[in-house]
């Protein structure tokens, strides 16, 4: 390895330090309190529902989705990788569940209904 | 051996370890993030011939990779990772002062990067790009890291053979 591929390894090490600390500095991520599942298909909102509730979730004919202890994982897909079963579970602001095949997204999210109205009021 | 025929066994080789990495759970954790052990082709061929025998190799690989276990989605995916990637490092290996691991990293890195871009597009979420965008360069670093010694090691032993 030469001087410069140290030079590479550094910034990509600082870049991914910055990359990971602004966002949680900031609030966008990393939330695991008064959270919700957003579910997308194809950019689409198909629903929202509360962590704190355990539930299974039908997601059109393609995919369901499980709640269970404030967790989040893909239970069954059709689609040929089923990638999606295996990055569960989800349980912190940010985080993400996609199906790819389907475009199935099953986001985590702090913007809750109830935290919007929160911001407004004050 | 002429350079068609080589081709074939280097598109052969590449679609093996495109393969084995299927059979791997460990990387599928998050999208976008793949060992890219054919990586190791891409990188021996930019080395050996230049970007174009890499690229043939690189597209023949992520076709049928892409018809035996993904879809369309897959393959564009792959592509754009893989399109992306073998630009920047053919971009470094020009760069004096850059070694073969550093031309690997930074494809590792861009190779990541690329398919996780695609993904938030397609599926109209830039959360998916910005919460994962911290893990994608380090494993990007890492396999790019582990792929450009062993492509350095495979270089230096096959250096000075009559190859092809
Ligand atoms: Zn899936």
């Amino acid at each position: 390895m030469k001087k410069r591929d140290f030079v590479l390894v550094g910034a990509v090490l600082a870049a991914a330090l910055l990359c990971w600390l602004v966002p949680r500095a900031l609030g966008i991520f990393g939330r695991t309190q008064d959270t919700e599942l957003v579910i997308t298909v194809d950019g689409e909102e198909y629903g929202r529902y509360p962590l704190s509730e355990d539930q299974v979730i039908k997601i059109n004919e393609t995919n369901v989705c499980q709640i269970s202890n404030g967790e989040v994982n893909m239970t069954e897909a059709d689609c040929p990788d089923k990638l999606c079963m295996h990055q569960g579970p989800a349980r912190e602001q940010g985080q993400t569940i996609v199906c790819l095949p389907n475009k199935v997204v099953l986001e985590i999210t702090g913007e809750t209904q109830e935290n919007q109205a929160d911001s407004v009021a004050q | 051996m002429n350079r068609t025929a080589s081709m074939g066994l280097f598109s052969a080789v590449a679609i093996i370890l495109g393969y084995v990495e299927t059979l791997l759970p460990v990387f599928t954790g998050i999208p976008g993030v793949k060992l890219g052990l054919a990586n190791l082709v891409v990188v021996f061929l930019l080395y050996t011939f230049s970007w174009k025998e890499a690229a043939v190799v690189s597209v023949i690989r992520i076709i049928v990779i892409g018809f035996l276990f993904g879809n369309l989605f897959s393959i564009l995916f792959s592509l754009a990772g893989a399109g992306f990637s073998l630009a920047v490092m053919t971009g470094i290996k020009k760069i004096s002062g850059m070694s073969i691991v550093g031309a690997s990293i930074a494809g590792g890195v861009t190779h990541n990067l690329g398919q996780i871009l695609v993904a938030s597009v397609v599926l109209e979420n830039k959360n998916l790009l910005l919460y994962y965008f911290p893990v994608l360069l380090i494993a990007g670093l890492i396999t790019g890291f582990l792929i450009g010694l062993l492509s350095a090691e495979i270089l230096k032993r096959t250096a000075g053979r009559n190859r092809l």
